[in-house]
């Protein structure tokens, strides 16, 4: 984990950085010992394609957030991992839900390699928050059936739940096949 | 061997659709003696000219008279083939029934099958969440009448502790004809399940639930097959 210091001159360093833009770097959070960078969401490609040149070569993990009531709503958190070092960043980006749109960094591009392992990953975040990501070679719902309506990880999604037939009231529900 | 059939009280084509008289019970039985006394069943060391109350008592002794769909219930009831089936942990609960503690073998329901076609019980023993329903209910589907369903445990039931987007009650998508509760259920509940289902079978084999749910003929017809 770089500490508190090692994070900022790791946004200095990606700041000065042509690829990626003195405006892409958006904040520093370390917290409990976790060093967090927040990007612009256009940034995210250019931003993990810097950190992997930087040691960082593996990314463990891609996954959603919603900050509901908080604007943007959605996050996207990639999860960096160096090897050698044994050393963490986490590289965080905002949506809203109005246009929930993100690069996707599953396929290789102009400015580098992909992460093949962010197929399936982003495709969850697709299926449970919705986050379409520009892109993606198959993005399509993973866990939730293909006609299913909405993305139930979203703070607003109602907890619903089948209403549950018991002996009493079977008359008051749907039936098996009535 | 003949066997005949006839419905009590109803009617049959012999009395033209009337009642049976209980008096002609009286005059098939003593066709009985005649029958087990004409084919010499009595064996050598009984004589053919055996009668009154000792013939009496010597039928009463080794003959036992059923309905045929009392005899087909007790075969039934008695070899469920269970699919062997599995959705989540309460399936460890499941192999349990079938280890050598519990030992459903002995009641002959050890049989589990890995094709719905070759079985007649389906034990739902987990979650069943909605991407997985109606994968589930065509597993039903194909398995063949009679078929018989448990639903085992809270979730399967009533989504237990899962009441959320991921998750569907059992009943919703099949009939379902035993609920088994807990969290999982204990072996011993599982089979107190099965024995209940079998109780219903010998007994009283639906109880007037698959009329109800409309649970009939719901085997699925392949073209052609």
């Amino acid at each position: 984990m770089p500490d508190a210091t090692g994070l900022e001159l790791l946004a200095k360093e990606l700041r000065d950085e042509n690829t990626v833009g003195s405006e892409a770097i958006l904040g520093t959070l370390h917290f409990r010992a976790r060093a967090t960078l927040e990007v612009r969401p256009e940034a995210n490609r250019a931003v993990l394609a810097y950190l992997r040149g930087r040691g960082y070569a593996s990314l463990m993990s891609v996954h959603g957030v919603d900050y509901y009531p908080h604007e943007p709503r959605l996050g996207v958190h990639y999860e960096l991992l160096d090897m050698s070092a044994v050393d963490r960043v986490t590289v965080t980006t905002r949506v809203s839900t109005d246009a929930p749109a993100l690069d996707s960094v599953t396929p290789d591009g102009p400015d580098g390699p992909g992460w093949p392992t962010a197929n399936h990953q982003e495709r969850e975040v697709y299926d449970m928050f919705g986050v379409v990501f520009a892109g993606h070679p198959d993005l399509r719902r993973i866990l939730m059936p293909e006609d299913y309506e909405g993305h139930p990880q979203r703070r607003d999604f109602p907890v619903g739940g089948e209403p549950v037939i018991f002996t009493y009231n079977e008359h008051e529900s749907f039936g098996v096949t009535r | 061997m003949e066997i005949k059939r006839e419905r009590i009280g109803t009617g049959t084509a012999d009395t033209g659709g009337g009642p049976v008289d209980p008096r002609k019970l009286r005059v098939n039985t003593l066709d009985s003696h005649e029958l087990l006394r004409g084919a010499e069943l009595l064996g050598p060391s009984q004589p053919a000219t055996m009668d009154g109350e000792e013939l009496e008592r010597y039928v009463h002794e080794r003959v036992l008279t059923t309905t045929l769909e009392k005899a087909v219930a007790w075969g039934r009831s008695n070899s469920f083939f269970p699919l062997a089936f599995g959705l989540a942990c309460c399936a460890m609960e499941q192999f349990q029934a079938a280890g050598p503690r519990l030992d459903i073998a002995r009641f002959g329901y050890e049989a589990f099958r890995a094709s719905p076609r070759q079985a007649d019980l389906i034990i739902l023993a987990g979650r069943v969440s909605i991407k997985m329903a109606p994968i589930i209910r065509r597993l039903y589907d194909q398995m063949l009448e009679p078929k018989w369903a448990i639903s085992m445990g809270a979730c399967c039931s009533s989504m237990g502790v899962f009441n959320n987007y991921a998750l569907v009650p059992s009943d919703k998508f099949m009939p379902i004809d035993v609920h088994v509760p807990g969290c999982p259920p204990r072996p011993e509940g599982l089979m107190h399940g099965i024995l209940k289902l079998r109780a219903m079978v010998q007994d009283d084999p639906d109880a007037g639930w698959r009329e109800r749910y409309g649970a009939r003929g719901t085997e699925e017809i392949v073209p052609g097959a």
